[in-house]
């Protein structure tokens, strides 16, 4: 048996990002420095005030999802299954073998199945003309496209999971809460191990517009490929992303007894609201510096122990000031000694997938050692004057990195992972 | 082309960003009135650009609206635009 | 202290001291209660739209409720009617629970909610405006109203909470699930948590996805069409509504010096691989003519033929997933079979899930071994706002010692064993119950309540 209290570790990762499908392919991408934004092909973008994306090349059959498989779920759903297989696989545990009630599920979903349902919409509203939609048009799977719920159900399914499944949708910072929700049900004891991730596939019309219509993306249709620039001076808005990471989470003692290999434990995590606006950010960073203190807090760690921050970095005007200001308000001098990096720049802003293709990333880096950087920062901005990693990679000893979020709705959430031969407080 | 007058604003204000019971739009005070003050916040600009945008068939710069303070600013900028697309 | 918060020792008591309810079955606590005790239905045909085409017409749907009286004028556009729903009740529970947010600790306050399909019917009409005239006249608020997250998002806003806000999907499970959340924020230090649901997806769109199911009633008569366990039931009717509660640690409920409803004692959730894996209810359908597309394809209203992820292959004389995470919930709570009172059950309206839930309650608690109701044959099911209104039932329950029934049932169905209290509300001073939950897909939860000492409704 073991004492004191029970911790968590990711064993496995899945990645299906813009530009990389699959854990290698998604490194390769964030190392290199790529850029996998584009302009969009997945609908005519003309007439959108943003017509730039980070789109993933996806071949649901070449990714092994069944003919039926590719029917049944949306395109967010195809990616969840890919990259909880992946991470399966990845991290070599016998799913069948454990006990089910043992296994559990937490996907981070900002907007759920929405391709589905506006491609069904279109044609049940024949192209918007009828209120009344007309019901006879209906695949047998709409439901599953209206509720989000859907998500977790597939990964569950996948998995053969019995014990707690649960869809988090706290917008863009669903994909961190879902991981910090699956390591919660491992320390608490409802579950030993968890498939937890997030994934978004919001490359539709209706959501390129309503982020039109408040000017969060960004307009510079002309050059695609340097379109996401977070902390740049000349930064104009986010470029919309999708994707989806998925990660095994264990229970650290159980994963031992296994001979698992461990890609890093989750040493702390924590969730603030700023409870100010639904979209709009003060600029002093109160409640993300919060949120990064008690997260702090919870992994016994001062400032001086976080070696690298993967930023949320979005490429907003309000988002990069926010956040530059709330990790100096939370780590002081650290916060100007520590490499920052936001791999927005390379794989756009997939909402609520987001945090946990950052959260692979941070594993990743642990395990390389290597910081990817910040694509595409050239131009100074004197309002974001941390050491941002501009456009190349850099080799970094690390032993605990920090990644934040914040999104719509005011949520700001911060995790620290560490490299797994530390517990909480020890030293490097 | 139709004229734009200070009650287009309140209209649209209404019809978008909604009325508080506290706030009074109809006040003598209004056209002076911060948009803050108001009750209207970053996005209640966003959503009086875009319907005036539309049903005025001009296009309003990003941003340019939103550096206005008050209805009576917003109504000057709109005048403004509007005599430029006359001509 | 763990990763996420978790301290050494046992678990705080989390108690709920306000309740906030918009349902079918009224505004307020109050009138709901009411109506639950006098077995006032609130089904009746779908006015929110024209349902003459559509094979499902009754539904419960909210009276009275006007945005512009309920909710603060601004927030009217830039909102759908399930936020509406979510920000009168909350304002309600904190009123009822004596709490004033602005002389708490921001940060100790949280709102979790649970969501199932997000602003329906604002999202309806925003898509109509893109595809009828164009991106420009998609809305600069369906940013904010459409998602998810909305309603947690506008109630900490409008009510200064600071603490880990965060929102669970769980199809109708879901509203358990948010409260079963409220209690791992008050053992990381969160004071107060506003939690529970609401949903409002009666729009045309919003019926329309929900008929794939396959599980809704196309009964027209409001009295028949809802009838969980038994003879009759032909699936179930949808409503629009939930609660809101005010969850508390009781240390904060007695430094603040108000009474409670009653305690959250225990939780569980799991997943049942096999559900809407069976076969359903029987095709009924005849009066809206055969559902059949135009490309040959047939939508599976109420014939049980929906597309589901396929279960995996496991033998077929398996466990209960329902009865384990029962057992599990009694054991979180400290309980035995015994010692629960009175089982608000999930009712599907589903005769092979209706049998499944029966099924379960019987290996649990014995044959007829606890008395079980449903008041939401009332108010339909109402997706992330049905648990969060049943627990509030259970509470109301406990907090009156009455033990309410489930109006309108005539015969149960065979295979059956359970105590279903009909007919009249029972007087049995219930100390205990238990909720439970099924989501699409599999969700499946449980949660028990004890009673307060909160018993102002006791006659």
């Amino acid at each position: 048996m073991t004492s004191g209290p029970r911790r968590a570790v990711i064993t496995g990762v899945g990645a299906v990002a813009p530009g990389g499908i699959g854990r290698d392919a998604y490194w390769d991408l964030l190392t290199a420095g790529r850029t996998a934004t584009r302009r969009i092909s997945l609908f005519d973008p003309a007439g959108f005030r943003s017509q730039v994306a980070a789109e993933c090349d996806f071949d649901p059959l070449a990714a092994g999802l069944t003919p039926q498989e590719i029917r049944r779920m949306d395109r967010a759903g195809q990616f969840a299954v890919v990259a909880a297989r992946e991470a399966v696989a990845d991290s070599g545990i016998d799913l069948p073998g454990a006990d089910p009630e043992r296994v559990g599920v937490s996907i981070g979903s900002a907007v759920g199945c929405t391709m589905g349902l506006e491609e069904e919409y279109a044609v049940l509203s024949d192209g918007g003309r009828d209120w009344l939609v007309d019901h006879s048009y209906g695949v047998p799977h709409l439901y599953g496209y209206m509720v989000p719920s859907t998500l977790a159900v597939e990964v569950a399914r996948q998995a053969g999971a019995e014990g707690p499944v649960a869809l988090i949708s706290t917008g863009c910072t669903s994909g961190l809460d879902a991981i910090g929700h699956g390591v919660q049900l491992i320390e608490e004891g409802s579950a030993d191990i968890v498939l937890a991730g997030a994934t978004d596939a919001p490359l539709s019309p209706i959501t390129s517009a309503c982020f039109d219509a408040i000017k969060a993306t960004t307009a510079h249709n002309d050059d695609p490929e340097h379109a996401s620039r977070p902390f740049d001076g000349r930064r104009d808005g986010f470029v919309l992303g999708e994707g989806s990471a998925v990660m095994v989470i264990e229970e650290l003692e159980s994963a031992r007894r296994r001979g698992a290999t461990v890609y890093a434990e989750i040493l702390g995590f924590a969730g603030r609201s700023n409870a100010f606006h639904m979209t709009g950010l003060k600029p002093d960073g109160r409640e993300m510096a919060e949120a990064v203190r008690v997260a702090l807090d919870r992994a016994r760690l001062d400032p001086d122990g976080i070696d690298y921050i993967n930023a949320h970095g979005s490429g907003t005007k309000q988002n990069d000031r926010h956040e530059t200001a709330a990790f100096k308000r939370s780590l002081g001098q650290r916060a100007h000694e520590v490499p920052v990096s936001s791999i927005k720049s390379m794989i756009g802003h997939s909402l609520g997938a987001i945090g946990s293709l950052e959260i692979a990333a941070c594993a990743l880096a642990l395990r390389h050692q290597v910081v990817p950087p910040t694509a595409n920062l050239s131009t100074p901005d004197p309002e974001c004057d941390l050491d941002y990693v501009p456009v190349t990679a850099r080799e970094h000893r690390m032993d605990r990195v920090l990644s934040v979020g914040s999104g719509f709705g005011g949520f700001q959430t911060a995790m620290v992972l560490g490299r797994p031969a530390l517990a909480h407080g020890e030293a490097a | 082309m139709p004229e734009f007058t200070l009650d287009d604003v309140r209209r649209i204000l209404r019809a978008s960003g909604g009325v508080d019971e506290q706030t009074d739009l109809d006040g003598e005070h209004f056209a002076d009135t911060a948009f803050a003050d108001l009750g209207y916040d970053s996005l209640a600009l966003l959503e009086l650009v875009n319907r005036i945008e539309r049903e005025y068939g001009i296009q309003i710069p990003d941003g340019d609206l939103a550096h206005t303070q008050t209805p009576g600013e917003a109504l000057a900028y709109v005048r403004a635009r509007l005599t430029e697309a006359r001509v | 202290m763990s990763a996420s918060g978790i301290r050494p020792g046992r678990r705080g008591r989390s108690v709920v001291t306000g309740l906030g309810v918009v349902a079918p079955t009224g505004i307020g606590a109050a009138r709901h209660w009411e109506s639950v005790l006098s077995g006032k239905s609130g089904l009746g045909r779908i006015t929110r739209f024209d349902p003459t085409g559509y094979p499902v017409r009754v539904a419960g749907e909210v009276p009275g409720f006007h945005a512009r009286e309920q909710v603060p004028g601004r927030l009217v556009p830039q909102t759908d009617r399930f936020t509406h729903f979510a920000l009168a009740a909350a304002q309600d529970a904190l009123a009822d629970a004596a709490a004033d947010p602005a002389t708490l600790p921001e940060y100790e306050m949280a709102v979790v909610t649970a969501s199932s399909s997000g602003g329906t019917e604002f999202g309806q009409h925003e898509m109509e405006n893109l595809y009828q005239k164009g991106s420009s006249w998609v809305g600069a608020y369906q940013s904010i109203a459409w998602f998810y997250a909305a309603t947690t998002g506008q109630v900490s806003i409008r009510h200064g909470m600071r603490g880990p806000c965060g929102v669970i999907c769980g199809e109708q499970a879901g509203g358990l699930d948010a409260l079963g959340q409220s209690r791992r924020l008050l053992d990381t230090g969160s004071r107060l948590v506003l939690s529970g649901g609401t949903d409002a997806s009666l729009c045309p769109y919003g019926l329309v996805a929900q008929l794939s199911t396959g599980r809704l009633s196309t009964e027209d008569d409001p009295a028949r069409a809802y009838l969980p366990f038994d003879a009759a039931a032909s699936g179930f009717v949808p409503g629009e509504g939930g609660a809101m509660l005010v969850v508390e640690s009781a240390e904060a409920a007695h430094a603040r010096g108000v009474p409670a409803y009653g305690e959250l004692l225990g939780y569980a959730a799991g997943f049942d691989p096999t559900a809407d894996a069976t076969p359903k209810l029987p095709a009924t359908d005849t009066a809206a003519g055969p559902a059949t597309a135009h490309d040959g394809t047939r939508l599976p209203v109420a014939d049980g033929t929906a597309a589901q992820p396929p279960a995996p292959n496991r033998p077929t004389a398996r466990r209960s997933v329902l009865v384990s995470v029962i057992r599990r919930a009694l054991a979180d709570a400290g309980l035995a079979p015994g010692e629960v009172d009175m089982v608000f059950a999930d009712a599907s309206g589903t005769p092979a899930d209706d049998l499944a839930e029966a099924r379960a309650l019987t290996e649990v608690f014995g044959p007829g071994g606890v008395p079980v109701t449903a008041p939401k044959t009332l108010t339909g099911r109402l997706y992330a706002g049905g648990a969060a209104l049943d627990v509030a039932t259970a509470l109301l329950a406990l907090s009156a010692g009455v033990v309410p029934h489930t109006a309108g049932l005539g015969r149960p169905a065979p295979g059956c064993e359970i105590d279903l209290v009909l007919d009249r509300p029972r007087q049995t001073d219930p100390r205990t119950a238990l909720v439970l939950a099924r989501g699409h897909g599999g969700f499946t939860s449980a949660l028990v309540v004890g009673a307060g000492d909160r018993d102002a409704l006791r006659r």
